[in-house]
């Protein structure tokens, strides 16, 4: 295990997870589909699983490598529930783009 | 038994009231608040014969709060000035009927419950809660039975709520800092908080607004004269008799031991402001064309020489403030029924439309000029006693204040017997004026009966509070 | 027994005062007039029975009722002094008192409220009472209010005439300017001394108790200030004139003989403190000297019958404060005593006029009175000529040891004095020759009805003048026996004035004053006719003194109107700028409100986009932070 940060540096997964926070942020700014705002947090969210992972091998320590499985697994919970939420929108007002859903303002 | 009693037989008192419908709420609410006073003469004598008659008890376990109900003289003094005159109060309003009375008459009962809750609390969030809850039925009493153009009326209730609220809520922020520090609301484990003169005057100041607008003090009061003439009667009756006695019994009961280096520090800003607002009420209502607002004023000048006394911070003063607050508890009740007799009969306020009443009124007329010789403190009445104590306070502090707040004696003259001249005296006799009827004779009688007797005899009340202020003053002065 | 006297003496006139409120209406007016008559007539014979045993006994009584209130570090209680000073005052208060209620039995007999005037009356001598025989100064201070308070009620008698209701106001806000004055005195003493008893202060002051002199002075100024409120003393004596809108036995009892004579009355009882502060008792003698020659002036050309009375009455008053400045407060109270003979019988006389001339008070339209009224006009004689100082009468005695005193002590001070003395000779003749003598000038219809009034009336009248005669002779000069009785009231051993050639000398040189006033108001009105101008055709100087020297309307000017306008401006500007602020308050919450609905616009991904600036600048601060 050792060896896979030897081979490629710690620095260029931390440069990959930090795009990929940024693809995620860009996503979710100026995308109006639901879903793919949806996607674009996942992204985000797997980024930073990322970096929990390779910093976790970096100090030898597994409990990152833990924290991360729960992480996925309370996802893959927001993304149900998230997606249901979505349903339901789009059984209202049959549209996801979320400039048409002003209803609560203020 | 302990003061808790009172409690109970007001809060029965008010649902009660409410449930006996229309008809019979007032007599039960007359009946309950007989049964109040009763009780406190009750208490005070189990008081007197040296008896713990205080409460205390577990209420939440975190944060720490006790359903804390202490009695000492000072408090008993109050107790006995609120269930003293709600009965009148009450009786009072028998002349005028009002829409929904049993609404009406629970909100009385329950407001007056809150008010000697605020008395009697010992626990600063228990305190905090009853102060907050006597101003919901005042609230509601002004703004449905008040009088007037409803839009101008809702307006000055309104901010009347609003302005007494947000002050009350820097008296809030204070006490949880004092929690912070004594991990208690208890009076007795705040007073032992040991905090610098900084944090003391930022305490100082959040009690100050807090009062300042309830009692009210100069700058503070301009929701009061708008307020006073709008609520019904009994609304400002309650109001100026009780619920700014309130704020004033506070400055000597939280205030001032909580604070006291703060209250030493500023002892002259304090004292000034609060004999500014004597003068400046006095030269006001010069120009007051409407009795309820002159009358509005002068409460604002009677206050402000009490506040002054409380904050020279001498045993003097705070007697004084005491015992002014008892007597103009009743004087002004008395005053604003007369203006409410007179207002029954000519359906106006406006001094320019009245006058000549005493030609066909002498009895009201003879009590009327008894009540606006106690207002100006002539000797022999209950308000002298007060009045001259709180002037010998503000002498041992300052001659030049005590001239100051002591003009209220002549401004004060002044602007009441021109009102007395303008309402009851000359020839005009144009409206029909009936003279005083049975029910208004005896509420007017018993105030009298009341100012004269203690302005003769104020020992019974001196020996009760005189104890406590003691204490008060040793708390004080513990640093 | 003797609390219970006591109690006789105060709740005797109270229990009138209670019978005429309650049942006054009820019971026939006589019955209501006679029962406030014997009221007064009782405290009177019970204060001549506690003359006599103090007489004999020459103990000052004490008596503690209960404890009323408590002050810093002491106790005040109702308690009552009686020695030499108030019983003697007792005496004349009550004496001249049942008297004037007689009086107003007949002069009062067709007022409508008959009975709610002798409430008033007794309840002033109630209050008199108490004020006079307080045994400390709080005691004194209710009688001293409440005796204001009486004034008030009894010159605004008359309410519907809004007038008079001014004139009772004015007499109570002057009145109680003057009470500031005397509260702060009892403030200062009972500081001082931490006692307001007068006997522990007169202890204390005996026994060498170190006070600070500078505390005391500012003391005894402001009690004198309360004094010249009480007894019209410059600057506060313009309402005395006022309150002559009263009923006339209402001016005689209490603008004339009584109420106004507390002001000397409190000093006197304070003597050993004005004694310490001689700055003080300058003070006090200059005022009262200035404030005799002002008012002697405004006197000489005043028409109204009782104006020029009252304005005698303020003249008097400074002349015995002249005396209290010089320290002969027993001269001062002897002055008091034969002022209130004379001054009483001059007021009733007046009454006793106006009565027949049915409400008439201008002397103009007087005149020749004398062949239509003998006994007021004889009585009325003679109170003058005590008043003008004209030997054998009372006032000749105590007026002209005044001017001994002022001719020792000042002689600026003296010639004031005697200055203010011949013009009231001047005055009062003028007075006397305008009313009684000549034709009468009157209308034909009041010139019918003229008579002399009944026996109620005169039977005061006649006591007083016998009084106003021998009065004078209780202090007879080198053997004074009034002297002698007020000695224990003083500390120490009082110097007493021989009789020299220097006293001969000044007692002819008053009487030819006197004289030369009575001569000149012979010839202006007896021997030239003259009657004074009408109103309009008044001018030059004499019009300045008709107007009283203006200072009604400078203390208009000066006082009362930036009151008002301070007033005006407080209630216009300041009540609506403070409203304002408040309900700025409240308006820039609204607007704060509406501003920043616009940032909650329903949209999604402007949220997003502001939650992820707002966390990118939170991160970025922190990294910079750092």
């Amino acid at each position: 295990m050792q060896n896979v940060l030897q081979q490629i540096g710690i620095e260029n997964y931390i440069y990959l997870s930090t795009l990929l926070f940024c693809i995620g942020i860009f996503g979710v700014l100026f995308r109006r589909n639901a879903i793919v705002m949806f996607m674009s947090i996942e992204i985000m969210l797997n980024a930073v699983n990322l970096l929990l992972v390779v910093f976790s091998t970096y100090h030898q320590d597994a409990s990152g490598q833990v924290f991360v499985f729960f992480s996925m697994a309370v996802a893959a919970a927001e993304v149900a529930v998230g997606l249901a939420i979505l349903v339901g929108i789009y059984r209202n007002i049959h549209s996801i783009d979320i400039d048409k859903l002003k209803n609560l303002k203020g | 038994m302990d003061v808790s009693l009172l409690l109970i037989i007001l809060l029965v008192g008010a649902i009660a009231t409410f449930l006996s419908g229309d008809k019979w709420a007032s007599k039960t609410a007359l009946l309950f608040s007989l049964a109040a006073f009763g009780a406190s003469i009750y208490l005070l004598t189990l008081y007197n014969s040296g008896q713990n008659i205080s409460l205390m008890l577990q209420w939440v376990a975190m944060p720490k709060i006790y359903l804390a109900l202490g009695s000492d003289g000072l408090s008993m003094a109050l107790v006995l000035l609120t269930t003293a005159l709600t009965p009148l109060i009450i009786f009072s309003s028998f002349g005028n009927s009002y829409a929904k009375s049993k609404n009406f008459y629970a909100l009385i009962l329950f407001m007056v419950f809150a008010m000697v809750g605020t008395f009697l609390s010992a626990d600063g969030f228990l305190y905090y809660i009853f102060w907050e809850l006597s101003l919901i039925p005042i609230y509601f009493i002004a703004l449905i039975w008040g009088g007037g153009n409803p839009q101008s009326r809702k307006k000055a209730v309104v901010k009347f709520f609003i302005y007494t609220f947000a002050g009350s809520l820097f008296m809030l922020v204070s006490f949880i800092y004092l929690y912070q520090k004594a991990g208690s609301f208890l009076l007795s484990d705040l007073i032992n908080v040991k905090l610098t003169s900084q944090e003391q005057l930022w305490i100082f100041l959040g009690f100050f607004l807090a009062y300042a607008i309830k009692i009210p003090l100069i700058p503070f009061h301009t929701w009061q004269a708008k307020v006073y003439q709008k609520a019904p009667a009994v609304g400002t009756m309650l109001l100026s008799g009780i619920m700014l006695k309130m704020a004033l019994y506070s400055i000597i009961r939280w205030q001032l031991p909580l604070a006291p280096i703060a209250a030493k520090e500023y002892l002259f800003y304090f004292v000034g402001l609060s004999v500014a607002g004597v003068v400046y009420g006095s030269i006001v209502a010069f120009k007051q064309k409407d009795i309820k607002k002159l009358l509005a004023y002068s409460s604002l000048a009677h206050v402000g020489l009490i506040a002054a006394g409380t904050y020279t911070l001498t045993l003097d003063g705070l007697r004084g403030a005491v015992l002014q607050m008892l007597a103009h508890g009743f004087g002004v009740v008395g005053l604003f029924f007369a203006a409410e007799i007179i207002s029954r009969r000519y359906a106006t306020g406006k001094i320019s439309e009245m006058g000549g009443i005493r030609i066909q009124a002498p009895k009201f007329t003879s009590m009327f000029m008894i009540l606006v010789l106690a207002s100006v403190a002539l000797p022999g009445t209950f308000n002298f006693v007060g009045e001259f104590e709180l002037l010998y306070s503000l002498a041992q502090r300052s001659v030049t204040i005590c001239i100051i707040g002591g003009t209220t004696i002549i401004l004060g003259a002044f602007y009441m017997l021109r009102m007395f001249q303008k309402v009851m005296l000359g020839d005009k006799n144009e409206k029909f004026f009936a003279d005083i009827n049975v029910n208004e004779g005896i509420v007017m009688v018993i105030i009298i009966g009341v100012l004269l007797f203690f302005g003769l005899y104020p020992k019974p009340i001196i020996d009760l509070i005189t104890p406590s202020l003691q204490e008060v003053i040793k708390v004080i002065n513990r640093i | 027994m003797e609390t219970s006297l006591l109690l006789l003496l105060l709740l005797a006139p109270f229990a009138g005062f209670l019978f005429n409120v309650f049942l006054g209406k009820k019971v026939s007016r006589n019955v209501s007039g006679t029962i406030g008559t014997i009221a007064v007539a009782i405290s009177f014979a019970v204060a001549l029975n506690f003359f006599f045993q103090i007489n004999n006994t020459k103990q000052p009584i004490q008596i503690d009722l209960f404890h009323w209130m408590t002050l810093g570090n002491f106790n005040v209680n109702f308690s009552f002094l009686l020695d030499q000073l108030s019983i003697l005052w007792l005496l004349f208060v009550t004496g001249i008192g049942t008297l004037i209620h007689i009086y107003s039995i007949s002069y009062m007999h067709d007022d409508e409220n008959l009975h709610k005037f002798f409430a008033y009356l007794n309840l002033f001598i109630f209050f008199m009472i108490t004020l006079v025989t307080g045994s400390n100064l709080l005691i004194m201070f209710i009688g001293w209010e409440g005796v204001g308070l009486c004034s008030y009620l009894l010159i605004g008698f008359w309410y519907k005439n809004q007038d008079y209701n001014d004139a009772a106001k004015k007499a109570f806000i002057m009145n109680r300017i003057g009470d500031l004055g005397f509260l702060i005195g009892i403030f200062t003493l009972g500081y001082l001394f931490s006692s307001v008893d007068f006997a522990t202060i007169k202890t204390a002051v005996a026994t060498g108790k170190s006070v600070d002199l500078g505390w005391l002075g500012f003391g005894t100024l402001c009690l004198f200030i309360g004094a010249s409120g009480k007894s019209a003393q410059i600057p506060l004596y313009t309402w005395l004139p006022d309150a002559m809108a009263g009923p006339t036995p209402v001016s005689a009892l209490i603008h004339a003989a009584t109420m106004v004579t507390a002001g000397i009355f409190m000093i006197t009882r304070l003597n050993f403190l004005f004694n310490l502060t001689p700055d003080i008792q300058m003070v006090i003698a200059i005022i009262g000297a200035v404030t005799s020659l002002v008012a002697a002036f405004i006197a000489l050309v005043q028409n109204d019958i009782k104006k020029v009375l009252a304005y005698s009455t303020v003249s008097q008053l400074g002349l015995m404060f002249l005396a209290l400045g010089l320290g002969a407060y027993e001269i001062a109270v002897f002055h008091v005593i034969t002022h209130a003979f004379f001054k009483a019988c001059l007021f009733l006389g007046s009454g006793s006029v106006i009565h027949a001339m049915h409400g008439e008070q201008d002397m103009r339209k007087m005149g020749g009175l004398r062949k239509y009224m003998k006994v007021t006009y004889i009585t009325f004689l003679i109170a003058t000529l005590a008043i003008s100082g004209i030997p054998i009468f009372a006032g000749f005695f105590s007026k002209d040891e005044i001017l001994m005193v002022a001719f020792h002590e000042n002689k600026a001070l003296w010639v004031i004095a005697s200055l203010a003395s011949i013009m009231t000779a001047f005055y009062m003749f003028r007075l006397l020759y305008l009313t009684f003598f000549k034709e009468f000038r009157g209308t034909e219809e009041q010139k019918h009805h003229l008579h002399e009034s009944p026996s109620l009336i005169t039977f005061p009248l006649i006591v007083l003048a016998i009084l106003s005669t021998v009065g004078g002779f209780i202090s007879f000069p080198g053997h004074s026996w009034l002297n002698e009785y007020l000695k224990p009231i003083f500390i120490g051993a009082r110097e007493e004035h021989h009789l020299d050639g220097t006293t001969y000398m000044l007692m002819g040189i008053a009487v030819v004053g006197a004289l030369i006033g009575i001569g000149i108001a012979y010839s202006n009105y007896i021997k030239k006719s003259q009657v004074p101008s009408e109103d309009s055709e008044i001018t030059g100087f004499s019009k300045v003194l008709y107007n009283k020297f203006y200072v009604d309307e400078i203390y208009m000017v000066v006082i009362v109107k930036p009151i008002y306008a301070i007033a005006s401006f407080s209630k216009n500007f300041i009540e609506t700028a403070l409203s304002g602020f408040i309900f700025g308050l409240g308006k820039v919450t609204n607007m704060v409100g509406t501003q920043g609905k616009v940032l909650q616009n329903g949209s999604v991904g402007f949220y997003l986009f502001a939650f992820v600036i707002g966390t990118a600048s939170i991160i970025a601060y922190l990294f910079l932070a750092q």
